[in-house]
C-alpha cells in the first residue's frame, strides 16, 4: 500500500483500490480540450500560456477517472447498477431537483428569506455519494446543503420547515438554509463560511479512527465532507488534506466542481485547475470524475468509500459539475455565458440517467413518471406541512444556547440564571 | 472590627510575603491556611449538590448559594484541618492532573494541539500523558490551529471530549472562526442536536517581554461569544478544579491559563475535587473596598492588599474565575457589603471585561455603590516588547493602591 502512494507511481495512475488487480483508475484524456473545465468566455479572455495550461497541458497530463472503465463494463454487458439502485438514484435525484425547484417558488413567493444556494444540476454528486452511505456514516456539506440532507435521509418536511423557519425544521428553525443538522442522519451540518465544514468533517473521522484504536469498537463510519472549487483555495482544505492523509483518516473529499465561486471563475481564480492533483500532493489518491454522470459518481464514490472502511485513508475526488441557477436566488446570474449554460444543461445528469435506465431496460417511462409523480406529491406535502406549522415561540429563544444552561451563569440571588422563569419564557435579557 | 481587621491583616501579611519578587519563577502560592475560603468548598468546591440541571457536573446547587465569601472568617478551622492532607505542585502539575485525572475516568477525553505529545507542551502541561494514553489520546497535530480546532469541533459532535491546547493562546486567534462560528453557535444552529463539549486552552497574558503577538489579551475577543464560557485559573488548586470542571461540562469551555502563574506553588488536596465553573473565588474577605479581579492580575491586588492593610484599610478581594458569565452573587453580596467597587485586570480597556464587568455592576447593583465603579485596565497598546514599557501597559499595585486610596475618599 504504501509503495502504491510513491510519487512516481502517483503522477501515473492512482490506484484507488487498494489490491492491485483491481486497479479501477486508468489514465484517460477528455475528448474534446474544451469539455470541461471553465467557461469557455474566461479561456478567450485568459493568456495563451494559461490557456495552453489549462485547455491543453493541463489536460494532456493523465486524468484519474472511470470513463475507460465504465465503457469497459458496458462492453462486457454488465451493467453498472441493479433495477432497484438505479430507481432509487433517479428518485433521489428528482428529489433534489423538485425539492429546489419549490424552494425557488417560496423563495419568490416570500415564504422563506435569506440567501437561499439551490443544488440544481449539481445531484448526481449528492445522490451518487450519499446513496452509497450508511446512515451511522457522517456528511458534512456547504451553504448549498439542502439537496444532501435530503439524500442522507432528513424529510422533506423537515427540511421544508427549516427554510421556512418553523418549529418543526430540522433544527427547529434556528438554523436556516445553510445550517442544515440532523443528528438521527450524522448529517453534520451545512456550513455557511467556505471551508469551515471540511475540519469539522475531519474531526468527525478522527473520531471514527478514535472508536476503531482507543475505543476499541467495531466502527466502520466513514465520513464524506462536500464543499466547492472556491474552498479549494482556501488554508482549511489544504490544512485536512495534510491531516486526513498523515492519521489515515476514514473521509473522502469531495470537490463540487461546478466552475465558478459565485462570480470567479475557477480558472481565473485557481493556479492549476485541475484540483484532483492536489491529492497525490498530499500522498492520497486524486480522482477526477464527470459529475454530471451520476453512475461514474457511484463507482468512484463506491471504491473511496470502501477504501476509507477499511482503513486506507482518504481520497480526494473532484466532480466537475455545473450549477443550472444563479449562486444564491438572490443572484441574478448575469456573468455567466449563456453559451456555457446551454453547454451543461443539455448534459443534464437527471435526463442522462433517465436514458441509462431506460436503454439499457432497468425501467420503463411509467415507471419513471410514478417516480416523479411520487416526488412532487411528497414535496407538495412537505410544502403545506411547512405551510401549517406553527412559528417558534418565543420560549425557544434561549434554549440551545448551552447545553448546560448553566452557562448563563448565577444572577444576583444566587441562583443559576437559567431557573429564572423568565429564561424559560424567553424574555430574560442575556 | 479592630480585631477583624487585624486578623485579616494578618492573614494576608502571610499570604502575601512571598509575592514582594513578582517574578514568576518565584512566586509562590499562599498556603492553604491563608486561603482558608477554598477548603469549605472543597470535595465539593463551593456547591452543595443540587436538583435541576441535570448535566454531568458534580458541582451544583441545591439552595440559594451559600456565598463562601462572607462565611470564610469563621471558616479557618475547617481548613486547617484540610491542609494536613495533600500534596504540593505547582500550577502546570496541576493542571496535568487533572487532565490525566479526566482521561483516566473517561476514554472519551483527549487532548490535541501542536506539541502536546511527544515534547510534552510548550508549557509542560501535558507531559507524560503521550507515553500513557497513546499517540491518537494526545494527538501531535501539524501547526495548522484553524483545521486542528475544527477538527477537534467535529470529534466533540461526534462524541469525543477534546481538549484543544493552543500553544500559545494568541495563536488561536488563526483559529477565531471554528471558535466563534462551530464552538459557540453550532449548537444553536443545529436546534440542540449538536453539542460541543470542548476545553479550548492554553498560555496566554501578558508575560515577560514576549512581544505584542506573544502577550495577548484574548479574553476580550472571545467574551461576546455566544454559546461558550470563559474561566481562568490563577492557582494551583482552581488550576486543576477547572480543567476537570471544564472538561465534564457539557458546553464548550475555554481555560484561560497565564504564562507567569504557571511555577506558582502550592499544597492541593489528595482526594478528588472539581470546582464550579460559575462561581468567583474569595480570596480575602474585607469591608472597605471589593477589588475584582483574575488571573495574575490578582497577585499584583495581593500584594498592593498588603500596603493598603498597612495604611489601614480592609479592601475584599475576590478573583471572579469565571469571565462569562459572571457571579453575579458573589460580586453582588460584596458590592452590597462594602459600596465600592475596583476592578483590576489584565485585559484591554476598550471592551474587556472590565467594561462588562462594570456594565453588569452598575445594572444590577446600582443603588448599594457609593461611588462609580473603578476599573483599571492594561493600555490600549499593542504589548511592547521593552521591560519598561512593558510593565506601564499593565497595571502596577502602586496604581491598585492609589485607586483604592481615591475610592475610599
Amino acid at each position: 500500500m504504501a509503495t502504491a502512494f510513491s510519487p512516481t507511481k502517483l503522477t501515473a495512475t492512482v490506484p484507488l483500490h487498494g489490491s492491485q488487480e483491481n486497479r479501477l483508475l486508468l489514465p484517460i484524456r477528455l475528448a474534446s480540450p474544451s469539455s470541461f473545465l471553465g467557461s469557455t468566455r474566461s479561456l478567450t479572455i485568459n493568456s495563451s500560456r494559461r490557456l495552453n495550461h489549462a485547455a491543453n497541458a493541463a489536460r494532456r497530463s493523465p486524468i484519474v477517472g472511470v470513463q475507460e472503465i465504465v465503457k469497459e463494463k458496458k462492453a462486457t454487458n454488465s451493467l453498472l447498477i441493479t433495477k432497484e439502485e438505479g430507481l432509487e438514484l433517479y428518485e433521489d435525484m428528482i428529489l433534489g431537483r423538485s425539492f429546489e425547484d419549490m424552494c425557488a417558488q417560496m423563495y419568490y413567493r416570500g415564504k422563506m428569506f435569506g440567501f437561499v444556494h439551490l443544488y440544481n444540476g449539481q445531484e448526481a454528486v449528492s445522490t451518487g455519494f450519499i446513496k452509497l452511505l450508511t446512515k451511522t456514516d457522517s456528511v458534512v456539506s456547504t451553504y448549498r446543503d439542502h439537496v444532501h440532507a435530503l439524500s442522507k435521509g432528513v424529510s422533506a418536511r423537515a427540511v421544508m420547515s427549516e427554510l421556512f423557519g418553523k418549529v418543526t425544521g430540522c433544527c427547529r428553525g434556528q438554523g436556516g438554509s445553510m445550517h442544515m443538522f440532523s443528528k438521527e442522519h450524522n448529517m453534520l451540518g451545512g456550513f455557511a463560511f467556505i471551508g469551515e465544514g471540511i475540519p469539522v468533517a475531519t474531526g468527525a473521522a478522527f473520531t471514527s479512527k478514535y472508536k476503531r484504536e482507543v475505543l476499541k469498537q467495531n466502527c466502520e463510519d466513514v465520513t464524506v465532507a462536500f464543499f466547492g472549487d472556491g474552498t479549494c483555495n482556501n488554508g482549511q482544505f489544504y490544512e485536512c488534506l495534510n491531516m486526513a492523509a498523515l492519521y489515515k483518516l476514514p473521509i473522502i473529499f469531495v470537490v463540487e466542481n461546478n466552475l465558478w465561486a459565485i462570480g470567479m471563475s475557477h480558472l481565473r481564480s485557481t493556479s492549476d485547475p485541475e484540483i484532483w492533483k492536489k491529492g497525490p500532493a498530499f500522498g492520497m489518491p486524486g480522482v477526477h470524475v464527470d459529475g454530471m454522470d451520476v453512475l461514474k459518481v457511484r463507482q468512484v464514490a463506491k471504491e473511496a468509500v470502501t477504501r476509507a472502511r477499511r482503513g486506507e485513508g482518504p481520497t480526494l475526488v473532484e466532480c466537475e459539475t455545473y450549477r443550472f441557477r444563479g449562486h444564491s436566488l438572490a443572484d441574478p446570474d448575469e456573468l455567466r455565458d449563456a453559451a456555457e449554460k446551454a453547454k451543461y444543461a443539455a448534459r443534464d445528469p437527471i435526463t442522462a440517467l433517465k436514458k441509462y435506465l431506460v436503454e439499457n431496460k432497468l425501467a420503463n417511462e411509467g415507471e419513471l413518471k410514478s417516480i416523479e409523480k411520487k416526488i412532487d406529491e411528497l414535496v407538495e406535502e412537505a410544502v403545506e406541512f411547512a405551510d401549517a406549522s406553527p412559528q417558534p415561540g418565543r420560549s425557544q429563544l434561549l434554549e440551545n444556547v448551552f447545553a448546560d444552561p448553566k452557562g448563563f451563569g448565577i444572577g444576583p440571588d444566587g441562583r443559576y440564571r437559567c431557573e429564572d422563569p423568565k429564561f424559560t419564557e424567553g424574555t430574560a435579557q442575556v | 472590627m479592630s480585631a477583624i481587621l487585624q486578623g485579616a491583616g494578618a492573614g494576608a501579611a502571610t499570604a502575601l510575603s512571598p509575592f514582594n519578587s513578582i517574578d514568576s519563577n518565584n512566586l509562590v502560592a499562599p498556603s492553604r491556611s491563608s486561603l482558608s475560603v477554598r477548603s469549605k468548598r472543597y470535595n465539593v468546591s463551593g456547591s452543595d449538590g443540587t436538583k435541576s440541571f441535570g448535566s454531568g457536573l458534580i458541582t451544583r446547587r441545591s439552595e440559594p448559594l451559600i456565598p463562601n465569601a462572607v462565611a470564610t472568617k469563621t471558616d479557618n478551622a475547617a481548613s486547617s484541618t484540610s491542609s494536613t492532607s495533600g500534596h504540593e505542585l505547582l500550577l502546570f502539575e496541576a493542571l496535568q492532573e487533572g487532565l490525566e485525572e479526566e482521561m483516566d475516568r473517561d476514554p472519551h477525553v483527549c487532548v490535541m494541539g501542536e506539541d502536546v505529545g511527544h515534547y510534552g507542551g510548550s508549557y509542560k502541561v501535558t507531559k507524560g500523558l503521550a507515553d500513557k494514553f497513546g499517540d491518537l489520546r494526545v494527538l501531535d497535530t501539524p501547526i495548522c490551529e484553524n483545521a486542528f480546532t475544527g477538527m477537534g469541533i467535529g470529534a466533540a459532535m461526534t462524541g469525543l471530549r477534546p481538549v484543544i491546547e493552543g500553544m500559545n493562546m494568541g495563536f488561536l486567534l488563526l483559529a477565531f472562526n471554528q471558535i466563534s462560528n462551530n464552538c459557540g453557535m453550532l449548537h444553536y444552529t443545529s436546534g440542540g442536536q449538536f453539542t460541543i463539549p470542548v476545553v479550548i486552552r492554553g498560555p496566554g497574558g501578558v508575560g515577560r517581554q514576549l512581544g505584542a503577538e506573544h502577550s495577548q489579551r484574548l479574553e476580550s475577543y472571545f467574551q461576546s461569544i455566544p454559546g461558550i464560557q470563559m474561566v481562568a485559573c490563577s492557582t494551583p488548586y482552581n488550576a486543576k478544579g477547572l480543567m476537570k470542571a471544564a472538561i465534564r461540562s457539557e458546553n464548550p469551555v475555554i481555560l484561560f491559563e497565564h504564562v507567569l502563574l504557571y511555577n506558582l506553588k502550592e499544597s492541593i488536596p489528595d482526594e478528588e475535587y472539581i470546582c464550579n465553573l460559575e462561581e468567583a473565588e474569595m480570596v480575602r474577605p474585607g469591608e472597605h473596598i471589593t477589588i475584582l479581579t483574575y488571573s495574575r492580575m490578582r497577585y499584583h491586588v495581593m500584594q498592593a492588599a498588603k500596603t493598603l492593610v498597612n495604611k489601614g484599610y480592609d479592601p475584599e478581594v475576590i478573583d471572579i474565575r469565571s469571565l462569562k458569565p459572571f457571579d453575579l452573587h458573589t460580586i453582588g453580596n460584596s458590592v452590597k457589603k462594602t459600596h465600592r467597587v475596583l476592578i483590576v485586570e489584565e485585559c484591554m480597556r476598550t471592551g474587556g471585561i472590565g467594561a462588562s464587568l462594570t456594565a453588569a455592576i452598575n445594572e444590577n447593583f446600582h443603588d448599594y455603590l457609593d461611588a462609580p465603579v473603578m476599573c483599571l485596565s492594561s493600555q490600549d497598546v499593542p504589548t511592547p516588547y521593552a521591560g519598561t514599557l512593558e510593565e506601564w501597559t499593565v497595571v502596577q499595585p502602586a496604581q491598585i493602591v492609589t485607586a483604592v486610596e481615591h475610592l475610599c475618599q
